[in-house]
């Protein structure tokens, strides 16, 4: 049991360790930092609900006013930004992505783990965060869709992949710390 | 670590964070349906003039905590010039500087330590339901601990991979990090165990084993 609470801890720190690293610049110009990553990894290393879980943990050092996020923001406006919706869909990202390297056995892991990011970092986060961005500022959905996702698209894609390859990596090195397949 | 915390005191760090933060909900909930100019105005004229009866450090604070999101509302404001209601754009993004405004301001005026009590205040009554605030509040305090930690050790990877490829470590430096968070964390759960660890069977947090 001491063994999940630190698992959750050291991901949630390394969440804010990989957003606070230098960002990567796109040849599109938009700087892309490892961040999104992170959440990625949450899933695909921790699971479902370890990972999930260690994404809330990090949302809650944020909100209580820690710089954690990303070129060092942090506290409660983070969350009143009509573009929170990344933030609020972090944890379903990480547990949905989980879900699916948890419930999808064998085949190879970077597959398995870059598709359930796919689907969980990309798919269901976009989602959410178009949604709210929508609520928020009455944007219509195309509209949306241009200034909330498509830019960013192309990086989440690269790092999706990423996650792949990192999580074979462990899986290789440390099988027993891939608490998503234990 | 660095908080988001102003050093001075003033008056509005002596008022409680519970209270705070209240007033902060109520505010937003209120705000949300706004779509009035002249009422948003204001809103945002009050917000400014909490920051300056706490005094100029605060304002010149305030602005440089909002401004990731000028960039968003200059996003915001293209927008709507582009399909032609800007006044719309207006008022969006007035509501959005006075909520961020505001929280920025809870934040500010508020210590790290007063917003955990907070937190766990807020997460006892779901005791019953199997969360275990002692453990919250040890993750709480090991993120604090390592994420520096993590950070420094980033830091040494991305160093060593320049100092022997010449180029700049981009992605390369992810898996030694999470290795290394990973047997981190594998002597932290050790060390702990061996203190006596979390407590007795049935105290477990989220009802995990």
């Amino acid at each position: 049991m001491e063994r999940n609470i630190v698992y959750i801890a050291l991901f949630a720190a390394l969440i804010a360790a990989l957003g606070l690293l230098p960002k990567i610049t796109l040849t599109s110009g938009i700087p892309i930092t490892a961040q999104s990553l992170g959440i990625m990894l949450c899933g695909t290393i921790l699971g479902a609900k370890r990972g999930a879980l260690a994404v809330l943990l990090f949302l809650g050092l944020v909100a209580i006013g820690l710089p954690l996020l990303a070129g060092g923001r942090g506290g409660l406006a983070s969350f009143a930004s009509p573009w929170a919706g990344f933030l609020f869909g972090f944890p379903v990202a990480a547990f949905v992505t989980g879900l699916v390297v948890e419930k999808w056995r064998g085949g190879n892991m970077a597959v398995v783990a870059a598709v359930g990011a796919i689907v969980g970092g990309i798919v269901v986060l976009y989602l959410i965060a178009l949604v709210y961005y929508m609520v928020m500022t009455g944007t219509p959905l195309m509209g949306a869709i241009s200034t909330v996702a498509l830019p960013f698209i192309p990086g989440d894609l690269i790092k999706a992949v990423l996650a792949g390859v990192v999580t074979q990596a462990i899986w290789k090195a440390r099988p027993d710390a891939v608490l998503s397949r234990s | 670590m660095l908080t988001l915390t102003l050093e001075q005191q003033s008056w509005a760090h002596r008022v409680p964070v519970g209270r705070k933060l209240l007033v902060l909900f109520g505010a937003t909930l209120f705000l949300f349906p706004v779509v009035s100019l002249p009422i948003l105005s204001a809103c945002l004229a009050v917000v400014a003039a909490l920051y300056l009866s706490v005094g100029f450090v605060a304002l010149k604070a305030g602005l440089a905590m909002a401004r990731p999101i000028a960039f968003v509302c200059a996003i915001i404001l293209a927008y709507q010039l582009f399909i032609g209601d800007v006044l719309a754009g207006v008022g969006i993004v007035l509501k959005i500087l006075a909520m961020v405004g505001f929280a920025n301001f809870v934040t500010m005026t508020s210590r790290l330590s007063d917003m955990m009590d907070v937190t766990m205040r807020l997460l006892s009554p779901f005791e019953r339901f199997g969360v275990n605030t002692r453990a919250v509040a040890l993750a709480f305090a090991l993120v604090m601990r390592f994420t520096p930690v993590l950070i420094l050790k980033g830091a040494a990877l991305t160093e060593a991979w320049r100092a022997r490829s010449g180029a700049r470590a981009k992605w390369h430096v992810t898996i030694p990090l999470v290795l290394l968070a990973l047997d981190d964390a594998e002597h932290v759960a050790q060390a702990l165990r061996a203190r006596g660890g979390m407590g007795q069977n049935g105290d477990t947090p989220w009802n995990e084993t």
